[in-house]
């Protein structure tokens, strides 16, 4: 029986990756010392030369793994914190995204760009942010932001093997939180299919990263009092799994869509459009948005993180009002 | 507005019946005022209110059994005090949906204070409830709203919102209270078929009952021609497991052929040249070699007939006919084209006689004309097969070296009585049928 944490995961498929295929290499901030989440501590070891410290420098990490893998390297990038990414975007959505369709599909670019991201770890306002909504808008990019270690592992695999640019979002709260029984647990292998976690019928939830998990903890509680929650594990964000959101939308008439980024223009806002423009006939509730309030992410004293975050007891809450709706 | 829900009176009780309510909307309430009487399998009891105010909508009416924990009435506990709080739009804030902050606009100035996240709150704001008669036992239809799951719902059930009790806020139907409406009228139906609905249920699910629409309608006396081809096709359907095929035939050079002809033919037999002669020419030809679709199912035996005698299915203003074609397989094209033109014109005149509707082997149906180009018939009892003729478009296809060419494409669809053959005929007489067709022109 192997139980494995979400760091775990990804540091044991970085290191089968490694081994498998001589093309693959590892960039970004410390990663030779093993990072500062320690994702790929001991690799260094185990593969010299194949870690890569770079400067404190996020477009050049980028640019130069999008260098690489147009000669045929599969780089596989850190940027230790998704706060620090921005200086990529250039990079990413720019260049990156586009490789495959500036050359009519002729060119492919394969590169996973691995970044802890989200909150509840006292980061404050430089290491904690949400960073999906920016990235998920860019056709040509895949945004992956799994839940539980299977997932992280299959899709990180997934992800390496994919022949064009990956992002490959590793939520920091759940790094050590998140335990799971390996062994026939169930994991999702391709990019861009979600996974319906826990069946129900009186409402649906929608969420990803350690939102998922608040979820689940939500629903459990909820079950107590009667309410039945259908909770939704998007795993990917693009491309996204329409289909599953649709049926899972249809199937309860009302829905509940959590993340912890803030609220305007955050990635909710996609999927409640996709449900009221195709399953507007189906709905019984106005559908409900439950995110981060409109404030830069995100405080640090824990009193303050809490007020931003949303967690189990909030969404608890969200999801009796939709019930009783 | 506070919702008084049904208690759990004793352990393991899971539903109770309101046996009657002892106050009416409108009523006074004192604190522990004993609203109703409820019976569960255990004990029957009078339910004391929790609330003092007055009492508003009743939701569950006498006789009706709901779970634990469903509202069974409201209690307006601000009827006490006068509702100084500003109406409509309640300062009711949208927990977690929008929040103000250093960056926020001044709610004075802000163009557009999101609204409350659940607009159904607002039925139950003193305001509104203040504007609905006491009297009224349920919300008035005006001041409900329903989802589009619950209007979708109705329309294809045909259930009339108004009657309806819901458990929602505010006494909102639910999606789940249409529902259990429609499953417990399903169940109703099936165990007692003649019993009439109680008040509860909505509207029932009379002949008159059109989703959607006032109800009203013509009645339309059917001819008796209406009535034969009805009970005709429908012990077609009954008596008869009919299966389906269907072939795509290249009929490029068919097309081709008619153009060249048609002027011609025009001028020289007076009449048009349409596909349909070649067509027939085409399936008597092929029902020579496959004499098992050229019969009759007469009681427990298989009739095979020597003449070919086809039924051509024409729709006319008075209906369905499909006159007879005797001996079609003697015929040329030129002689089929004068003698459905015949059969056509006198069909749509009303001067068919007996014998040209009777005694048909086969039957070929020209969907085509309607532009269909794929239809399921219903074999012409007791005849055992019906073939159609497709509208002939034309088509991207693949050809010979893979290239990709435009051509006339025509479905054949041929429906056939399984008790007669099997798909070895029918595919055989398809395939068959499709080689002559591509071969003509």
């Amino acid at each position: 029986m192997v139980v494995s944490t979400v760091l775990e995961a990804v540091r044991s498929t970085l290191d089968e990756a490694l081994g498998a295929d001589d093309s693959i290499f590892i960039i970004g901030e410390d990663v030779e010392a093993g990072g500062v989440f320690r994702a790929t501590e001991g690799l260094n070891a185990k593969y010299p030369g194949r870690l890569i410290d770079s400067p404190l420098a996020e477009s050049s990490i980028i640019g130069i793994s999008i260098g690489a893998a147009h000669y045929g390297m599969r780089p596989v990038a850190e940027i230790q914190f998704a706060d620090f990414i921005h200086s990529g975007f250039d990079q990413l959505c720019s260049e990156a995204s586009r490789w495959c369709y500036r050359t009519s599909g002729s060119a492919n670019l394969p590169m996973v760009v691995r970044t802890p991201w989200g909150g509840g770890v006292h980061g404050g306002q430089h290491h904690s942010q949400s960073i999906e909504a920016y990235y998920a808008h860019m056709p040509g990019l895949k945004v992956v932001a799994p839940a539980f270690p299977a997932d992280y592992r299959s899709l990180l695999k997934a992800a390496i093997a994919d022949p064009n640019p990956v992002l490959f979002l590793e939520h920091k709260r759940t790094y050590r939180l998140i335990r799971q029984e390996m062994d026939g647990a169930p994991a999702e292998t391709r990019i861009g299919r979600a996974r319906v976690t826990r069946q129900g019928t009186d409402l649906t939830i929608i969420a990803y990263g350690l939102m998922l998990h608040e979820s689940l903890a939500a629903a459990e509680e909820l079950a107590k009092e009667g309410i039945d929650c259908l909770v939704v594990d998007l795993l990917s964000l693009l491309p996204l799994d329409v289909g599953t959101i649709l049926e899972s939308a249809r199937a309860t008439g009302k829905v509940l869509v959590v993340h912890e980024d803030t609220l305007t223009g955050g990635f909710g806002g996609e999927i409640v459009a996709i449900i009221a423009e195709h399953a507007f006939e189906h709905l019984d509730a106005p559908i409900r948005r439950l995110a981060g309030p409109d404030i830069p992410s995100m405080p640090y004293h824990h009193a303050m993180e809490s007020f931003f975050m949303p967690d189990r007891t909030k969404i608890a809450a969200a999801a009796r009002e939709l019930a009783a709706y | 507005m506070t919702s008084v829900t049904m208690p759990q009176l004793g352990e393991s009780v899971t539903e109770g019946t309101i046996l009657k309510w002892l106050k009416q909307p409108g009523d006074r309430i004192a604190l522990d005022d004993s609203l109703c009487e409820i019976e569960t399998e255990k004990v029957t009891a009078e339910l004391p209110s929790p609330f003092e105010g007055t009492m508003g909508a009743i939701l569950v009416p006498e006789g009706e059994t709901v779970d634990v924990g469903a509202p069974l009435c409201e209690v307006d506990v601000s009827a006490a005090v006068p509702a100084a709080v500003p109406a409509q739009n309640g300062a009711v804030a949208a927990a977690g949906s929008w929040s103000g902050g250093p960056m926020a606009i001044p709610p004075d100035e802000a163009p557009a204070q999101p609204e409350p996240a659940l607009p159904a709150a607002r039925a139950a704001s003193p305001a509104s409830a203040a504007r609905a008669p006491a009297s009224q036992s349920r919300p008035e239809a005006r001041e409900r709203f329903y989802s589009p799951a619950v209007m979708r719902l109705a329309h294809e059930h045909a259930i009339d919102l108004v009657n309806v009790s819901g458990t929602g806020i505010g006494g909102r139907v639910t999606r789940k209270d249409v529902e259990r409406l429609i499953n417990a009228r399903t169940a109703k139906a099936a165990a007692t078929p003649a019993q009439p609905e109680s008040a509860i249920e909505a509207a029932p699910a009379a002949p008159a009952a059109r989703p959607g629409g006032s109800g009203a309608y013509v009645t339309v006396t059917l001819s008796p021609t209406r009535r034969t081809i009805a009970e005709n096709l429908k012990r077609s359907n009954l008596e008869a497991p009919q299966a389906w095929t269907m072939v795509e035939a290249d009929v490029t050079g068919l097309v081709a052929l008619r153009e060249r002809e048609k002027a011609r033919f025009q001028l020289q037999e007076g009449v048009e040249l349409t596909l349909l002669p070649y067509f027939t020419a085409a399936v008597c030809e092929t029902l020579r070699d496959f004499p098992n679709l050229n019969a009759r199912w007469e009681g427990e035996e298989l009739r095979q007939y020597d003449s070919i005698d086809i039924g051509i299915a024409v729709a006319s203003e008075n209906g369905l006919v499909v006159p007879v074609l005797h001996g079609a397989a003697d015929l040329s094209v030129a002689g089929l084209a004068k003698r459905i033109a015949d059969l056509v014109q006198r069909a749509h005149a009303r001067k068919l006689r007996i014998e040209d509707i009777e005694g048909g082997t086969f039957t070929v149906n020209n969907t085509g004309s309607f532009g269909s180009i794929a239809s399921k018939p219903i074999v012409n009892y007791p005849q055992v097969a019906i073939v159609t003729m497709e509208r002939a478009v034309k088509r991207p296809v693949v050809v010979a070296n893979d290239a990709i060419a435009v051509r006339s494409m025509m479905n054949v669809c041929l429906s056939f009585d399984h008790r007669a053959m099997d798909g070895l005929d029918a595919g055989g007489f398809l395939a068959a049928l499709k080689r002559r067709l591509e071969a003509i022109g």
